[in-house]
């Protein structure tokens, strides 16, 4: 009876700890391990961080050469001051992950295709399985592969790498368990070591955010269905040219750059026959774009240039960015850096300053693939089978066995899609991706060079090592330089060449070769006393080469037109243009929509929205009403006239500009008839009016939540990497918009803003819309997203080390060698 | 007496046991049945001092935490797990798992030295 009761008691204790030290499901995904997690010793409550923490901690680490002093600011930004330059870069690596090692790690689990391990293959409502196969057969693995055999060869930016992978395992390793992240005691799993490979991974994540955009298959698609005159109609090339970034150029190419265009190109490529559609997995945000500018000495109140720059990507939690100062008797930087990669990214030093915007050139093109038999062993290239080579892409799945890809790799690239990934419609066709990122590069070379750039010509040299992700990148000096230059490496193409799915059985179809650096322009202090770009058309349609993507015109047509009025700047008057809410498309199109709007067929009620439209200032402030009424409005027109035509899934959308430019334009636009109305045929007044009418009934519902003011509307978030909402700040009520230059949309927007006057004495000020702590019990996590939607700056200052140990600060950390 | 003495100890043990980082969290659970053993009360005295002395550690411990927090992250956690944020609930229930478990242990403990 008594052994009875012990069994029992022992039986039942030992079940309670095992129950509390599994994941244990809970819809579609699992708890913590939660004896564990609730563990005040253990758990979660070890990364509640005191308010009052200071940073203070002597720390000696093998592999550093000399002593190293970090200061955090109150904001709790590093200035390092090393005896060295790979210390600094040792530091930062310390530095990144003490505060943002969680985020890291997943981000190039991410791109590597390994979000599986850690999250399970699927989870909720999410197919990280699906993501994971998506990455492995783009090749995201062998392109940062490539890229750290060419780092092999470049000893120089080797050891910047190495030492940069050896701080942030110098942090991992004294690592404890209960001081691991939030969210690997959330998900149960542990830090691994880090290596070079993953910082090119990250790097590569970020040119699939920026040049992984492409609609090959949607267009292919849409060739099917519309006649050519059509199809220029819908998707048209170069009418968005608007205000080029590089205006005015005498466009020829290269000397002895000829293209050859494939001899049957109208009958083969023009007029595919058979419906493809994309595997949408993921798709980067079109609007993965930028804002950046540098005036002139002669239109600045100062007489030095100022230079500005807003990259606008996803916003997440913990943010993309780190603010870091670097100091080393070489060299003072200062700027936004990538947890996950070395050197200051965007910023300035002593002499200068650099930003970046995104080219939005088309990299990534499909080609057929013909095996000879379901063996794929060869395939058909210039009359010969040629030998495909295999890539092993293992992915682990947390709770399951693993899975591996065999993924063909063929002379174009890896072999997205075939019938072990089939695309939607399931052709059961082949197709190879061929994608600039694959090639190897050493783009980290550039931001190194910019962070000591002294002049013009040095910085020339640096981005010169730029291949992809293609960037406008900007640059000004306090000699009084501005200079901008759209850096990468781009395929020299013929006219829609790569705007459809290609042939691949030979080379006729292929890249062929790169353009001429010397045809990507420098444009360097140029008259008109500015240089920008806002991700528009680089060059008008005479461009020899063709320009395939995606371009925006809206913003850099803006910030050009303020620009060359603006007179006697000020760093004040740069920040009150990238917080510019002005709508050029509402100010273009309103006074069209008003004068044919059939008003006589409105009822009262929608007279009333009309009226808020009509009176509404064109600025897409927080308060406005108008600015919802005309995004609900627009939207709606675009489905009234083009849904009818694009009712097939899988098509691309129309761009905003090629609507806009219709209804300017051309009051016969074939669009804007129904084809559903078989007597009808409609005008613009009868759209515009019917698509109002139907705008009316979601305004109405939207004011009657008390949701019609344009910032409730856009209703704007940061959010956590896990989209935990708990661990974002969501509901942000906040001005700015899609296609103005303050492009703070829902969930995407400015990432980071700075103003850097080039003055003697640097007069710099910037905000990225996060914190520089990772740790979400840190009060350091989102600190300054209340002072970014209220559109404040800090001031930004490569502070000397002595005046350093005068000011306020949260701690000091001494780095010594072991 | 004895229960406070193994109240004490419990505690004591069960906030010095998990210190070292090669011990798992239910390190405690260990230490809180040797006390039951060494300091042998009946059944339902032995549990109570077991969840006594790890809940009110942990209780303790996490009101330490999260006064020194201002409540930033018990309140995000009190989101995700769920307890609709209730930071009063998390800490509950952080130390009421503790007490439980430790309970249990002081409890197995106790038969133990009445098998013989």
């Amino acid at each position: 009876m008594r052994l009875i009761r012990f069994w029992i008691a022992l039986i039942l204790t030992a079940g309670l700890i095992f129950l509390l030290d599994i994941q244990l499901p809970s819809g579609g995904s699992k708890t913590p391990r939660l004896g564990m997690f609730l563990s005040p010793q253990k758990g979660f409550w070890q990364n509640a961080e005191s308010v009052n923490f200071v940073y203070n901690e002597n720390i000696k680490l093998d592999g550093l050469k000399g002593a190293t002093e970090v200061y955090f600011d109150e904001r709790l930004v590093p200035h390092v001051y090393a005896e060295n330059d790979l210390d600094a870069f040792y530091v930062q690596g310390f530095l990144h992950a003490k505060f943002r090692l969680w985020q890291m790690e997943f981000q190039t689990h991410a791109a590597g295709g390994r979000l599986s391990e850690i999250l399970g293959p699927k989870s909720g409502e999410t197919d990280f399985l699906g993501i994971d196969v998506f990455f492995r057969r783009l090749g995201m693995v062998y392109a940062a592969e490539e890229s750290e055999k060419e780092l092999a060869k470049d000893a120089e930016t080797k050891q910047v790498m190495d030492a940069y992978t050896a701080g942030v395992n110098a942090f991992i390793k004294q690592l404890r368990p209960e001081q691991y992240p939030l969210e690997y005691k959330l998900l149960n799993y542990k830090p691994e070591a880090w290596s070079n490979l993953k910082t090119l991974l990250f790097l590569k994540y970020m040119s699939f955010d920026l040049a992984g955009h492409e609609e090959d298959f949607e267009h292919t698609k849409a060739m099917e269905l519309f006649s050519k005159e059509e199809f220029n109609q819908l998707y048209p090339y170069g009418s968005d040219s608007l205000d080029p970034i590089f205006p005015g150029k005498n466009l020829i190419a290269s000397a002895g750059f000829k293209f050859r265009t494939p001899e049957a190109v109208d009958s083969q490529y023009f007029q595919f026959s058979k419906l493809i559609e994309a595997d949408t997995t993921i798709v980067p945000d079109k609007d993965n774009g930028s804002n950046n500018w540098a005036v002139a000495g002669s239109k600045t109140a100062s007489g030095r240039p100022i230079l500005c720059n807003d990259p606008h990507l996803g916003l997440n939690l913990p943010s993309l960015w780190y603010e870091i100062q670097l100091s080393t008797p070489n060299f003072n930087s200062y700027g936004v850096s990538f947890p996950g990669a070395p050197a200051v990214i965007i910023g300035f030093n002593d002499n200068a300053a650099w930003g970046f915007t995104n080219a939005m050139r088309d990299v990534r093109d499909y080609y057929e693939i013909e095996f000879k038999d379901s063996s794929k062993q060869n395939y058909l290239y210039n009359d010969h089978w040629f030998k495909t080579n295999f890539r092993n892409e293992v992915i682990k799945r947390k709770g399951m066995p693993d899975t591996t890809i065999v993924l063909p790799m063929t002379v174009w690239g890896p072999v997205m899609f075939d019938d072990s990934h089939p695309d939607k419609n399931g052709t059961g066709k082949a197709w190879a991706c061929r994608w600039k990122a694959h090639d190897a590069g050493v783009e980290l070379k550039t931001f190194i060079g910019l962070d000591k750039a002294k002049d013009v010509s040095d910085y020339v040299t640096a981005i010169a090592h730029f291949k992809t992700p293609g960037q406008n990148m900007i640059f000004a000096t306090k000699s009084g330089d501005i200079a901008l230059k759209q850096q990468g490496e781009f395929p020299a193409k013929w006219y829609r060449q790569g705007d459809f799915l290609m042939p691949g059985k030979n080379d006729e179809y292929a890249w062929q070769g790169n353009v001429p650096d010397m045809d990507n322009y420098l444009m360097l202090n140029p008259e008109r006393g500015f240089v920008s770009s806002g991700n528009q058309l680089p060059y008008d349609t005479t461009y020899p080469y063709y320009l395939g993507g995606s371009y925006p015109p809206f913003r850099g047509y803006l910030i050009n037109r303020y620009l060359s009025e603006m007179q006697a700047v000020t760093p004040t008057d740069m920040m009150d243009l990238q917080k510019n809410n002005f709508n050029v498309v509402a100010e273009w199109a309103r006074p069209k929509m008003l004068e044919l709007i059939k008003k006589d067929n409105l009822s009262d009620s929608q007279k009333r929205y009309l009226d808020l439209f009509a009176e509404w200032n064109l600025r897409n402030e927080k308060s406005e009403k108008g600015a919802t009424v005309f995004k609900c409005w627009w939207d709606s027109l675009s489905r009234e006239v083009f849904a009818d035509e694009l009712s097939e899934p899988g098509l691309p959308w129309p761009e905003t500009s090629t609507l806009l430019d219709a209804l300017l334009r051309n009051t016969e636009y074939v669009f804007v008839d129904n084809i559903n109305t078989e007597n009808a045929f409609e005008e613009w007044g009868d759209v515009l009016t019917a698509s109002f009418q139907k705008a009316a009934k979601t305004i109405a519902a939207l004011e009657k939540d008390d949701n019609l003011s344009w910032g409730k509307y856009k209703n704007s978030g940061i959010r956590h990497l896990l989209r935990l909402e708990a661990l974002s700040r969501l509901h942000l009520n906040s001005n700015g918009g899609e296609n103005m230059i303050n492009a703070l949309k829902q969930y995407h927007g400015p990432s980071w803003k700075m103003v850097v006057e080039l003055t003697d004495e640097t007069e710099a000020y910037g905000i990225y819309p996060g914190g520089q702590s990772g740790n979400p019990g840190s009060k350091f996590y989102d600190s300054f997203i209340t002072d970014f939607i209220d559109g404040k700056y800090y001031k930004l200052e490569i502070t000397p080390k002595d005046n350093m140990t005068k000011k306020k600060h949260l701690g000091k950390i001494v780095f010594q060698p072991a | 007496m004895k229960f406070f003495t193994a109240l004490l100890l419990t505690a004591f043990l069960g906030y010095v046991f998990p210190l070292f980082s090669f011990m798992p969290w239910w390190a405690f659970a260990l230490s809180s049945l040797l006390v039951a053993i060494v300091v042998h009360q009946k059944g339902f005295r032995a549990f109570l001092s077991g969840f006594l002395g790890v809940f009110l550690l942990w209780l303790l411990y996490a009101i330490v935490i999260n006064t020194k927090n201002d409540g930033i992250l018990a309140f995000k956690i009190a989101q995700i797990l769920p307890l609709g944020g209730s930071t009063g609930m998390l800490i509950f229930l952080s130390a009421f798992v503790g007490g439980l478990v430790s309970g249990m242990a002081a409890l197995t403990g106790s038969y133990i030295r009445t098998i013989r």
